[in-house]
């Protein structure tokens, strides 16, 4: 696969519009690997974005899929998962 | 005895002024914050005006991860919540979690944010509907998230009694603090000033259709006609009085008594509450009638229930035996918000000793009433009472006493 079709700059934005971004973090900084909780975004947070790249990318994200990436890395992976496999199909 | 409980801090929102000091010296000027309705068109509904807080931009007050999470009212009763702390002096990061609580008022919860979302439900679809909704829009939400922002984890809750509900949380948050809770966040924000949240104020057949605002809300008038509904509200702090004592608190005063009823069924042929909620007000207070030095009153400009209260003050005090002054006449009714900003308003006129003024009425003959009009009077103030009622029956009396006075 040439280019990712869903970058952390696309999750950051989806992540401030469903969210917005806790005063004590950066998100500029090197988040991949930082858990969403470190990052300030609890269980609903996540649920908001989900929902929200869901209805961006017209994709359907598992439950449990979703509950598992804890990162932005792991998120990212599971959207582009998706995403190929949407294309493929 | 039970212990005094006083209020150490006050955080505002209000039609006619955002912020305590904005707000007092508009309502002791007369100054009304009534007006046609902005947050949405509504000439397409019978009742056009509306008192709505003006200025209050929720990107200054709050972090933007609030932001997408919360209606209006939680908005403004967060960062009203601010204020009360910061007026305080108090700094909940320096107290123990557990020995703060916040119990709020709310009659309605978050509507503007539930109509939105019931908008993207039925024109877009069930994806497209907030997972915030789950909490944004309930009755508790101000409680918890005041709770969760401030990392208060003692006794909380809600009171939903409409009006009347503003006194009710308050005594709520008493009660609280006389069983060992030493800070209870207290009062309440409503906003509900958006086409859904509109048309369910206008089932109560209560609300002002006048296009004039100087004409529209007019209790005790013989011209009454319902009320206009206004938006915002007050923010307390309530303190165990010897806990801020030791911290040497500036106190406003003291949440002295405390009562409420409920009324008989109609068609009965038993009386109304208010007169009795005003009794077991004072009795819990060990105040006589003669000691009260000021009525805030419900107001509710139906002309019913003026008379009902208009009786009851009458009943307990005399004809023209207390000045009675309704300040909402500049806000309209804020709903559970109003019974606390009259509690601010009762604490700031024992401190300037300045009654606030009723407007735009001229009052019926019929209420024996010593309503303060148009002007403040000065007055000393020590103790003062105030009314709240909600729709489908609840009657509520509150005293307050100024700080360093105790019983009689």
């Amino acid at each position: 696969m040439a280019t990712e079709a869903f970058t952390l700059d696309d999750l950051k934005a989806i992540l401030l519009e469903a969210a917005g971004a806790d005063e004590a973090v950066d998100l500029d900084g090197d988040i991949l690997d930082t858990e969403f909780e470190a990052l300030g975004y609890e269980s609903l947070a996540l649920l908001e974005t989900g929902g929200r790249i869901e209805r961006t990318y017209q994709i359907s994200l598992d439950d449990d899929a979703l509950t598992g990436a804890v990162t932005p890395r792991a998120l990212i992976d599971v959207v582009n998962a998706q995403l190929s496999a949407a294309t493929s199909a | 005895m039970s212990a005094s409980v006083v209020v150490t801090g006050l955080g505002v929102a209000a039609p006619n002024g955002l912020g305590t000091k904005e707000f007092w010296s508009a309502t002791c000027e007369g100054s009304s914050g009534i007006g046609r309705v902005t947050r949405f068109d509504p000439s397409g509904y019978p009742a056009r005006l509306a008192g709505e807080v003006p200025g209050f931009v929720a990107e200054d007050h709050l972090p933007s991860r609030l932001i997408p999470q919360t209606d209006r009212m939680t908005r403004m009763a967060l960062a009203a919540a601010d204020w009360a702390l910061a007026d305080a002096g108090v700094d909940p990061g320096e107290l123990p979690e557990f020995s703060m609580g916040v119990v709020t008022a709310s009659s309605s919860g978050g509507f503007e944010f539930g109509q939105n979302e019931l908008r993207k439900l039925w024109s877009l679809g069930s994806h497209h509907v907030s997972a915030y909704q789950s909490f944004a829009w309930f009755y508790a939400v101000n409680s918890g998230q005041i709770s969760i922002r401030n990392g208060m984890k003692g006794p909380s809750g809600v009171v939903v009694s409409d009006q009347a509900g503003g006194l009710d949380a308050v005594a709520q948050a008493r009660r609280q603090i006389r069983k060992g809770t030493r800070l209870v966040v207290s009062g309440a924000v409503d906003a509900s000033i958006c086409p859904w949240g509109w048309v369910a104020q206008l089932t109560s057949g209560r609300l002002s259709t006048s296009e004039e605002p100087d004409r529209a809300y007019l209790p005790f008038d013989r011209d009454a006609r319902g009320h206009v509904p206004g938006e915002g509200g007050a923010i307390l702090i309530l303190e165990d009085a010897e806990a801020a004592r030791e911290r040497g608190a500036r106190v406003y005063g003291e949440i002295a008594g405390y009562g409420a009823t409920f009324d008989p069924r109609p068609g009965s042929g038993r009386g109304p509450g208010l007169r009795r909620a005003i009794e077991i007000a004072l009795a819990d207070a060990a105040v006589e009638p003669s000691q009260v030095d000021v009525v805030f009153a419900d107001a509710a400009a139906v002309p019913d229930l003026d008379r009902i209260e208009a009786e009851a003050i009458t009943a307990v005090f005399g004809a023209r035996g207390v000045p009675v002054t309704a300040p909402k006449t500049m806000t309209g009714r804020l709903y559970s918000g109003g019974a606390p900003l009259d509690l601010a308003a009762a604490l700031l006129a024992m401190t300037d000793g300045l009654i606030p003024p009723t407007v735009h009425i001229q009052p019926s003959p019929e209420y024996e009433l010593d309503l303060v009009l148009d002007e403040p009077r000065a007055a000393p103030v020590r103790t003062a009472l105030v009314l709240a009622r909600g729709h489908g029956g609840f009657n509520s009396a509150v005293v307050v006493r100024a700080a360093g006075q105790d019983a009689a």
